[in-house]
């Protein structure tokens, strides 16, 4: 069972500023969690595709920091979210090339691929929201139908 | 003993108060530039600062004698608007903070309050009130001027900074005859990556250079939108006949573009920018060669 400690920080994101400090805020978290290198790169790195993701689809929105744990397991969660168009087609919007704008279309696939948990919920009209949880050392699993 | 005014001028506290300042302008200076806000800026001597001193009690003067005690533009302080902002400007520089320079800029009333209050003595006491409010409000505009100057110097203070980061950010490097190198740093978003082609293109043509090394050993993160940006900027300098190598791939942002799914196949990468020189130097048809063993005199 996941059990969320509290939301740590609540960040505006509305500028290319604010994509900098939320970059830096996950980096400084993972970093404190304990993270690996690599992790807090795959991390911070997609945390940067999801808020730009907001600001430019979006038109905006913020980002939410929560500590994770689950069965003494640290991780970090991080919720993208904003008030835009939304997503009309979300399988298009999660397969690699697709894009609606003039970026390479590797945005939101990209960053499915560099977290362990993610999840989006949108609709035309609903705004979109990205939730993404990595874990400090990803807990193992027992193998599904075995 | 203060001169004669006309039953008229002394019912108006606004036209006794520009008396009393121009009366009493010497004193006030030499009060004033013992206060911070015009002895760390009038270092070189104490003249400098009375002399300054002088100018801002006669522009209050004036604006005092206008009426418009409560307006940032009236005429009088235009005379003193450059010189505050040139103050403003060096307390900022010094380190000062608004408030701290606003502080600063209050402090200047009381010395002029109590002269005031010395002058009035035996007046009836409304019009001493009528004149130290007016006074009030006058050096409460004045702050306002000051600090309205301060507020454009750092925000051309910011402007300045963030032209000079733009510009420093990206040095172009020549490592060898035909082969630049630019070192990026920091955050690449649109203006700075706008920046980098536009340098290294131009390096490109000035050093007649056929390979350009671009080091991102200083970028903290690799997305997709820096990717892409890379590409563009590889792109346009082949165009140019400029071959480009991408350097200084740490391996934690390796494993991220593999997952990010960026394909940087078309781009040719070295681990560090010695790996990149070596190839480069190679392409170049120079070769390293270790300079030992014995070195045979000719002959």
């Amino acid at each position: 069972m996941t059990h969320t400690e509290s939301v740590s920080a609540r960040l505006p994101l509305t500028s290319d500023l604010d994509l900098v400090r939320a970059r830096q805020h996950v980096r400084q978290m993972t970093a404190e969690l304990g993270f690996s290198l690599v992790e807090q790169t795959k991390l911070v790195t997609a945390a940067s595709e999801l808020a730009r993701n907001a600001l430019v689809h979006g038109g905006g929105g913020r980002m939410e920091c929560a500590e994770v744990t689950d069965g003494g397991v640290r991780g970090l969660r991080l919720v993208f979210s904003d008030d835009g168009p939304g997503i009309a087609d979300l399988d298009q919007a999660l397969s690699d090339g697709y894009t609606s704008g003039e970026g390479l279309g590797m945005g939101l696939p990209g960053a499915r691929r560099l977290v362990h948990e993610f999840s989006v919920d949108s609709a035309r009209g609903r705004g979109t929201t990205v939730t993404v949880t990595s874990w400090v050392a990803r807990p193992p699993r027992p193998r599904e139908g075995s | 003993m203060p001169e004669q005014h006309t039953a008229e001028d002394r019912t108006d506290p606004r036209q006794e108060v520009a008396a009393f300042l121009r009366e009493r302008r010497e004193q006030i200076a030499q009060r004033w530039a013992d206060a911070a806000v015009f002895r760390t800026v009038f270092t070189v001597s104490r003249d400098e600062a009375v002399e300054a001193g002088r100018a801002v009690v006669e522009a209050l003067a004036a604006v005092a004698a206008s009426g418009r005690i409560e307006d940032l533009e009236a005429d009088g302080f235009a005379v003193v608007r450059e010189q505050l902002a040139r103050t403003a400007h060096a307390r900022a520089r010094a380190g000062a903070t608004t408030g701290q320079i606003s502080a600063e800029m209050e402090a200047l009333r009381p010395p002029v309050t109590e002269l005031l209050l010395d002058e009035l003595s035996g007046a009836p006491a409304d019009h001493v009130r009528e004149c130290t409010t007016v006074l009030a409000v006058l050096m409460g505009t004045l702050r306002l001027v000051m600090l309205e100057t301060t507020t454009v110097a750092g925000q051309d203070l910011i402007n300045r900074q963030r032209l000079e980061m733009l510009e420093i950010a990206t040095p172009v490097i020549k490592l060898w005859e035909g082969i630049v190198a630019v070192p990026l740093i920091g955050t690449l978003d649109s203006a700075r990556s706008q920046v980098v082609m536009e340098t290294l293109l131009d390096a490109i043509v000035e050093q007649h250079a056929r390979i350009a090394i671009l080091d991102i050993t200083g970028v903290p993160t690799v997305d997709s939108l820096v990717a892409q940006h890379l590409m563009k900027t590889v792109a346009a300098a082949r165009l140019m006949g400029a071959e480009c190598i991408v350097s200084g791939i740490r391996p934690a942002i390796a494993q991220t573009i593999v997952h990010l799914g960026i394909d940087l196949s078309s781009i040719l990468t070295r681990a560090s920018l010695a790996d990149a020189l070596a190839y480069a130097l190679q392409q170049q048809g120079a070769h390293i060669v270790p300079s030992s063993g014995p070195v045979v005199e000719p002959r």
